[in-house]
């Protein structure tokens, strides 16, 4: 499947060293789960931490949604210890924090080869999401969004970035601003996806779910979360309308009878429809029968036409 | 392969399970659990099983379980073994 397309909505945080949470990952209803061997973990749980992680993940065979972990930073000492014991049981890839600049990306895109090469698996199945979480981060992360294939997303994270900047956050989120709006522009410019903050207030629904259109309409394709219960307000708030569906699939239809005529671009209700609304389309449709609103199942054929 | 010293992991929440070791003479493992009465037999063949997967052959082993699930008992025990080979900082 084409990964730009692949559904990360929400991708929920989940302690390295909990095994009450760790054996519910299967039962949560999040696109994807960052397993936590950083700030969850106090600093003498590191080493029992990632013994638990691999031992889950050996376990866990009926993979249902997307596995990530959050190492530590590769400049401490425990960061290339997360990886050596826990890539063996095959996560999907890496939350790097401290993603600051690409060398650092570079270094650990280096370092999951040689993990790829000894456990004889396929080159890049390991994926990266750096976290863009610093003022120098901003600043780089067009560059960090480009400088391996093995990077599928950029997560920002703000609750470090606003103390890399000595400010406070606000519920409001006027001072992430700039920078989030930097971060989706890196991610798309390079044709991967954004994915937003946590929001640290669990208990503050409203001001949740006000952070998450936010989030949306800036271009953010998902979002980090710290707690079940804000799964199915992201998933709410990113479900297409009713309208948006049926006019998805007008589309679709419409460039499928296109291709018959031999052209990649034909006009419904006066609108011209070509390759990107198609795509638009398509996501919406992907998000739509992931919820359950609509039984269709898109192929990148449909999407991209046959060679 | 022996315990040089005292060692634990694991922690007393639910779902999880606290070993300690130390070194001694023979192998012992004992085990409170929560769940004892149905399930410890299998505890001790799950904890037997990596004690001897980790060459481990003499050692007093105690066991709090909280309900733990075979892979969280496999990594304490690990986890506990490891620590108890370390030298002390």
């Amino acid at each position: 499947m084409n990964d730009a397309a692949a559904l990360r909505r929400t991708l929920l945080y989940v302690p390295g060293n909990m095994p009450s949470m760790l054996q519910n990952i299967p039962i949560f209803n999040c696109d994807c789960v960052f397993i936590d061997l950083e700030d969850a973990v106090p600093l003498n749980e590191k080493d029992a931490a990632r013994l638990l992680v691999r031992s889950f993940l050996e376990g866990y065979k009926e993979r249902n949604k997307e596995i990530f972990y959050r190492i530590n930073p590769l400049d401490t000492e425990w960061g290339f210890d997360d990886l050596r014991t826990v890539l063996p049981a095959l996560p999907d890839g890496v939350r790097l924090p401290k993603a600051d600049t690409p060398e650092i990306v570079e270094r650990l895109d280096t370092f999951l080869t040689e993990c790829e090469e000894n456990l004889g698996i396929e080159i890049g199945k390991f994926k990266i999401i750096p976290s863009i979480e610093s003022a120098l981060g901003v600043i780089n992360c067009i560059k960090i969004a480009r400088c391996s294939s093995r990077v599928i997303a950029l997560a920002f994270g703000a609750e470090d970035y606003t103390a890399s900047m000595g400010i406070e956050r606000s519920k409001t989120g006027e001072e992430l601003f700039h920078a989030r709006t930097r971060v989706v522009w890196a991610a798309k410019a390079a044709g991967i996806q954004a994915i937003d903050t946590i929001f640290p207030d669990v208990n503050d629904e409203e001001s949740f779910e006000k952070e998450v259109r936010l989030s949306k309409r800036l271009g953010f394709t998902g979002k980090s979360l710290i707690n079940p219960r804000q799964i199915d307000v992201v998933h709410k708030v990113f479900a297409p309308t009713k309208e948006e569906i049926d006019f998805a699939l007008e589309v679709i239809d419409a460039i499928l009878k296109a291709r018959e005529m031999g052209t990649g671009v034909i006009s419904l209700r006066g609108k011209m429809i070509d390759a990107p609304i198609v795509k638009r389309s398509s996501n919406v449709l992907k998000t739509a029968a992931s919820l359950g609103l609509v039984d269709y199942e898109i192929s990148d054929e449909v999407i991209y036409g046959t060679k | 392969m022996k315990i040089a010293r005292r060692a634990q992991a694991g922690t007393m929440q639910s779902s999880d399970i606290m070993v300690f070791a130390e070194p001694g003479d023979e192998l012992i493992i004992e085990i409170d659990s929560t769940v004892a009465k149905q399930y410890e037999h299998l505890i001790r063949a799950k904890i037997t099983e990596v004690i001897e997967r980790m060459n481990v052959t003499s050692g007093i082993f105690r066991i709090k379980d909280r309900g733990a699930l075979d892979y969280a008992i496999a990594a304490r025990v690990e986890a506990v073994i490891s620590r108890a080979q370390e030298q002390e900082a």
